[in-house]
């Protein structure tokens, strides 16, 4: 499993003004067409909006099957948000960016 | 009810089945829910369709070697594991043992953005890892319907659900899902689009303001099963269907017979009384001694070491004892020697159907040779006459499967019409007692009628039945001339015929004497008529005997003149 490495500081303390890093886990299944869209789809906004600002993991599921329990599972690819708080869950391939960034809480420019 | 036919079928490949372990429902369905496939439970909600699936899978794990997973979408593990500890399964050593594993599924919309396409990999790879872990052949998904609350996407949900009962079939287990009853289908996203396999509604009706559970198996492919609705009970040993028809009428019989506890009615009854594993009804009207005559014949079974159980309806098993004691039977007795139990319920408590269960339960456990129930005329206060009748028909066909002799007292009305009627049931009963309040010179007294008795000889008369200090007893009834003579009537007439029978005796006597005075009269007359005869004969005789001697010596004097004269020549 490949550990999340910090990029930069964390700024999650400074208040709203200051651009927030976003800590993200996205859950897939092997190389599904899901999997791919969501994984390709995700990093196109990530790097568009929050370039240089996230952390992303990506986890295959099919690798360790344990975590489905213990990360509640049920739809994928599931998208989690575990900073900033409060903490989200997306689902689905990321192709509408419009929900992908509301549900980010990223303002769209 | 009908246990066995499978042994005669011939050597097809049947559908395999997995067995339940719930009591009744294998007899129901025949062996059991197919194996590997999907079932569906529907019900509303609190109709018991958690606690179904979970005895499913608890009794698949400890009796049939089968471990299960239990999805959950509903209720927490810990919850789940709280609410099934009051029937005593331990699904934390269950768990411990790797023989049941629960997973609770948790879906809330507000906390899911969905961004486009998705599918329930999720939930596969999840379910998938727990039916591996420990090599589960039984899953309950509790309920899955719980994700269209969830998720938004409809067409991504039913092909994804769709995907997922394929996919449990691949797995080859015994898959339970249960649905909330909609309004217009079975379910409410109507899940039995997706399960064809076997669909079982789980209903809970209230009628009179008792609650009666219902099951049926709607629909099940490739497998014959019952298609009634058949009442379930919940209680401490968790769900019991029982599926009492009156299918057959092949039960055996004996030609053994059992007293009735009152000599005298056993005379009438051919001498030896009722047949074993028959079906008696005493019926009456209020107050003619219905609840002693049944209270007599368990007394008698007790005595002669036979179990019984005395379902009251009416009063309290304290009363009935107290009350049989006044006429020196002793109850109380039996009931220490384990001999006889009783259940006093009022009808009221439940529906008819679940009176029938809680019978049938309490038979099984108890496995009596007698059962009284006293009186089934309440039974009517929670149904109608024919279910009443249904209700009967049924535990008389149970009861004498298991050959047990049953006695049952009904209240008959005081008219002669609604005596014929007697909740419909003395057509389904063998034999038949009759106990009529006969009304005449200011007071009442009992009679006691055997209207029917099947395959034995058996009295036609009346017979009054009299409750005494020391027991019941049966008295001829007093023929006089002015008909059937009960109670005092019958004491007056007898003492009246007893009086005429010394009257009868005194002027017998009184003649006797004057025909003996007469005799000696006559006797002394034809006495002296004799002497008179003597005295006349004497008289008689003595001219004769004079005449005689006369004649003999004038002869002698002729004679002496005759030799004289010659001498003198």
């Amino acid at each position: 499993m490949t550990k999340w490495d910090l990029e930069g500081e964390q700024e999650w303390n400074d208040g709203q003004q200051a651009p927030q890093h976003y800590t993200l886990r996205l859950f897939i299944t092997g190389a599904s067409t899901n999997s791919i869209r969501a994984v390709n789809n995700l990093k196109e906004i990530c790097e568009t909006y929050i370039k240089d600002r996230y952390t992303l993991e990506i986890i295959d599921v099919h690798q360790e099957r344990s975590i489905a329990e213990k990360e509640e599972l049920i739809a994928l690819p599931l998208l989690k948000k575990l900073t900033p708080y409060p903490e989200r869950r997306l689902i689905g391939d990321m192709s509408d960016t419009a929900k992908v960034l509301k549900g980010l809480g990223i303002p769209e420019i | 009810m009908n246990t066995g036919p499978s042994e005669s079928k011939p050597t097809l490949t049947l559908l395999p089945k997995s067995p339940t372990g719930i009591r009744g429902l294998d007899q129901v369905t025949n062996g059991g829910l197919p194996a590997g496939r999907p079932t569906l439970i529907c019900g509303a909600a609190g109709s018991g369709k958690t606690l179904f699936s979970m005895e499913f899978l608890v009794h698949g794990a400890k009796t049939y070697n089968e471990p299960g997973v239990f999805v959950a979408f509903e209720e927490k593990t810990d919850e789940l594991t709280v609410n099934v500890a009051s029937l005593g399964f331990d699904l934390k050593k269950l768990q411990e043992e790797k023989l049941i594993k629960l997973d609770h599924v948790h879906v809330e919309r507000s906390e899911i953005e969905e961004t486009g396409e998705y599918n329930l990999d999720g939930l596969f790879i999840r379910l998938g890892y727990a039916i591996d872990s420990i090599g589960a052949k039984r899953v309950v998904l509790d309920t899955i319907e719980s994700l269209f609350s969830g998720l938004t996407n409809q067409a991504i949900l039913r092909a994804e659900i769709r995907r997922l009962f394929e996919w449990l079939k691949e797995k080859k287990v015994t898959t339970i899902i249960t649905g909330e009853k909609g309004d217009a289908s079975l379910t409410r996203q109507g899940l039995e689009e997706y399960v064809s396999d076997c669909v079982i509604l789980l209903d809970h009706r209230v009628e009179n303001k008792i609650s009666t559970r219902i099951l049926r198996v709607i629909k099940y492919r490739g497998s014959v099963h019952g298609t009634n609705e058949y009442p379930f009970l919940i209680d401490q040993e968790g769900i019991s269907v029982l599926p009492v028809t009156s299918l057959l009428l092949n039960h055996e019989v004996s030609s053994e017979r059992v007293s009735s506890g009152i000599p005298g009615l056993d005379k009438m009854l051919g001498g030896e009384g009722f047949f074993h594993a028959s079906s008696i009804l005493v019926s009456g009207t209020a107050g003619t001694g219905k609840t002693s005559i049944a209270g007599s014949f368990v007394n008698e079974s007790c005595k002669n070491g036979k179990k019984s159980i005395y379902f009251a309806f009416e009063e309290s098993p304290m009363q009935i004892i107290r009350n049989m004691k006044s006429i020196n039977v002793d109850l109380q007795e039996h009931i220490d020697n384990g001999l006889l139990l009783f259940n006093a319920t009022r009808p009221t408590l439940s529906g008819l159907e679940m009176h029938l269960l809680s019978i049938t339960k309490l038979v099984d456990k108890f496995k009596p040779e007698v059962v009284v129930l006293d009186p089934i005329s309440n039974l009517v206060t929670v149904g109608s006459t024919s279910e009443v009748k249904s209700l009967l028909t049924r535990l008389i066909d149970f009861l004498q499967s298991r050959q047990i002799t049953v006695m049952f007292t009904a209240l008959a009305l005081n008219d002669n019409k609604a005596e014929q009627m007697d909740e419909g049931v003395s057509s389904l009963v063998d034999a038949w007692i009759l106990v009529r309040d006969i009304e005449s010179n200011g007071e009442r007294n009992r009679g006691l009628y055997v209207m029917k008795s099947r395959g034995m000889k058996h009295s036609n008369q009346v017979r009054e039945f009299v409750i005494a200090d020391d027991g019941l007893k049966l008295v001829e009834v007093f023929l006089g001339p002015e008909g059937v003579l009960t109670g005092s009537a019958r004491i007056t007439q007898q003492l009246m015929e007893k009086t005429s029978v010394a009257l009868r005796d005194h002027a017998v006597t009184r003649k006797d004497r004057e025909i003996e005075r007469k005799r000696s009269v006559l006797e002394a007359r034809i006495a002296s008529l004799q002497d008179e005869f003597e005295s006349i004969q004497e008289e008689l005789n003595k001219t004769y005997v004079e005449d005689e001697l006369k004649k003999s010596i004038m002869e002698e004097n002729r004679k002496e003149l005759t030799r004289k004269r010659d001498d003198l020549q």
